[in-house]
């Protein structure tokens, strides 16, 4: 068993004074051990001691060094997403109690939802601070979309989220970390941690950055371990620069993986680990598969994975570890039978390996983006000549899967003065007016007629 | 219509219904850095499945395509 870290702070100061461990953003970057006498907090972040803080800067780095000054300071910290619409702001506020807003030079907190602001800065000012010790089991609250409205927010602790990494006691050689996404989503904060917890440095990605661009500056930077969804790893497989980057770890998560990635991953990175895990925010960690392979051995199943053990019911994948998240926030309770929480994803036997072949609550995955196919609907549904519409997920090997739609619609006549054309690409400029770009549907079909379950219900099968 | 000339045609419609300034669209043009991004390749990829009758990704080849020559000749093999 190893010795179990309180906070973010203690790894930190095991760094020895020597190293040069850092996070780089595309713009910017600080030495970890600066913060150890330092601050981006201005000084002020005694001020915060007990609270529940919302974390809503723009730049990761930002976050990235907050949270370490603030985990086990505050009694809560909140991670707001980048690409997530403001508009959810005062839901969350209410809902995790905040009463303090972080932002940053870019993303400036501001006064108008009723808490106290700070503004955090992306360099570390030296000499700003003498940190007092840890005294809380922060709450760490990470945002994850919901059927309609307001995102969900799962409550996890620094012992949860780190559950699934193991200390090398001995240093290996250099590791420099890596992933393609946001740190301040689930698979990002897996990376974040992993970096602090190996003292290696972290190269961030940006959204506003090429892929290209991104590759070289992780190529320089050294880069031997990097995580990334398969939809995010396809991309990096064509950008010609790919030839650049020779990392030793690709880890790929957060979607369903294929044997074609995989095939394609091995085929450029001929000396690399390619590993794929399972994980969701609620369930956690759950496992990792290093043999080549799509799906995982069905001794997973049987038997216990160190203290993560599996089950399928109902055709869906079930986990129970200390990893799985802790709660909701202000709302539903988690899906949780026996322990063991339902991912809803599902699975197939097939020739001794488990396969994941879509979500029992038809969410569709686009490029590790989840999408509900009645959020889609009610917008299609708007339109005065829609009489039903059914949203579903159609498979692809750029993305994952992609929205499509099915609309029964009254037909054309003078009295509605339309034709089929001009309806579905009234449609589609309806979704594009109202949907994220990556809701919209790629295409819309006219159908005379949707099927209905026996609880009459639209049949929501996977393609 | 030629593959050439249906893959040409679907990456102008993307391009015009999500308002993207394409540069010219020769072979040699790296398709990430040409303005679409994978969402706009997906849809691309779907709608050519529907007007071809195939997507030769699903052939469950081991290289991606890096300019919109290697794409195009990804559809002509296809067809071939």
């Amino acid at each position: 068993m190893q010795h179990e870290i309180a906070s973010l702070r203690e790894l930190v100061e095991e760094l020895d004074g020597s190293a040069a461990t850092a996070i780089r953003s595309a713009t910017a970057s600080a030495t970890l051990r600066d913060l150890l006498d330092g601050s981006v907090l201005g000084g002020r972040t005694a001020a915060l001691a007990g609270r529940s803080v919302l974390l809503a800067t723009k730049e990761q780095l930002t976050t990235a060094l907050a949270l370490i000054e603030l985990d086990g300071l505050v009694r809560r910290v909140v991670l707001y997403p980048g690409d997530l619409a403001s508009a959810y702001v005062p839901e969350v506020i209410a809902r995790a109690e905040v009463d303090a807003l972080v932002g940053d030079a870019k993303a400036p907190a501001v006064g108008t939802y009723g808490v106290e602001c700070f503004t955090a800065s992306e360099a570390v000012v030296r000499g700003a601070n003498a940190l007092p010790s840890a005294r809380f089991r922060t709450e760490w609250v990470l945002l994850t979309s919901a059927t309609t409205g307001a995102p969900k927010l799962t409550v996890h602790t620094l012992q949860t989220l780190s559950g699934a990494i193991s200390r090398n006691p001995k240093p290996r050689d250099a590791v420099v970390w890596s992933t393609f996404y946001d740190i301040r989503r689930y698979g990002g904060l897996q990376i974040f941690l992993r970096a602090l917890f190996d003292h290696a440095s972290l190269i961030l990605s940006d959204p506003a950055e090429a892929t290209g661009n991104f590759l070289l500056r992780a190529a320089a930077a050294g880069v031997t371990h990097i995580s990334g969804t398969p939809t995010q790893w396809r991309r990096a497989l064509m950008s010609p620069v790919i030839g650049h980057f020779a990392p030793r770890y690709v880890r790929l998560s957060g979607e369903i993986v294929d044997q074609g990635i995989l095939d394609s991953l091995r085929a450029t990175f001929p000396t690399a680990t390619i590993a794929h895990a399972f994980a969701s925010t609620e369930a956690g960690v759950a496992f990792e598969v290093r043999d080549g392979r799509a799906g995982f051995p069905e001794e997973f199943i049987r038997n216990a994975q160190g203290d993560v053990e599996l089950r399928v019911e109902d055709g869906t994948l079930r986990i129970r570890s200390p990893r799985t998240a802790l709660r909701y926030l202000g709302g539903e309770p988690l899906p949780v039978r026996e322990g063991f929480i339902d991912t809803r994803d599902q699975v197939e036997l097939r020739d001794g390996r488990y396969y994941f072949v879509g979500r029992l609550d038809g969410v569709i995955n686009v490029g590790g983006a989840k999408v509900y196919p009645e959020e889609v609907e009610a917008v299609l549904n708007r339109h005065p000549r829609v009489r039903m519409a059914l949203v579903k997920g159609r498979r692809n090997r750029i993305t994952g899967a992609i929205v499509v739609a099915d609309v029964v619609a009254e037909p054309a006549s003078e009295d509605n003065g339309g034709s089929d054309d001009a309806l579905t690409s009234e449609l589609m400029q309806l979704c594009q007016r109202s949907l994220a770009p990556y809701k919209v549907p790629a295409a819309i079909r006219l159908v005379p007629t949707l099927d209905l379950s026996n609880a009459g219900k639209l049949a929501r099968t996977v393609d | 219509m030629s593959v050439r000339a249906a893959v040409i045609s679907q990456i102008e419609t993307v391009a015009r219904e999500k308002s993207l300034k394409l540069p010219p669209l020769a072979d040699d043009l790296v398709l990430l850095g040409s303005g679409l991004d994978s969402l706009s390749l997906a849809i691309l990829v779907v709608r050519l499945a529907d007007q071809l009758g195939y997507d030769p990704f699903e052939a469950g080849l081991s290289e991606m395509p890096i300019t919109l020559g290697d794409f195009i000749r990804m559809y002509e093999r296809h067809a071939a």
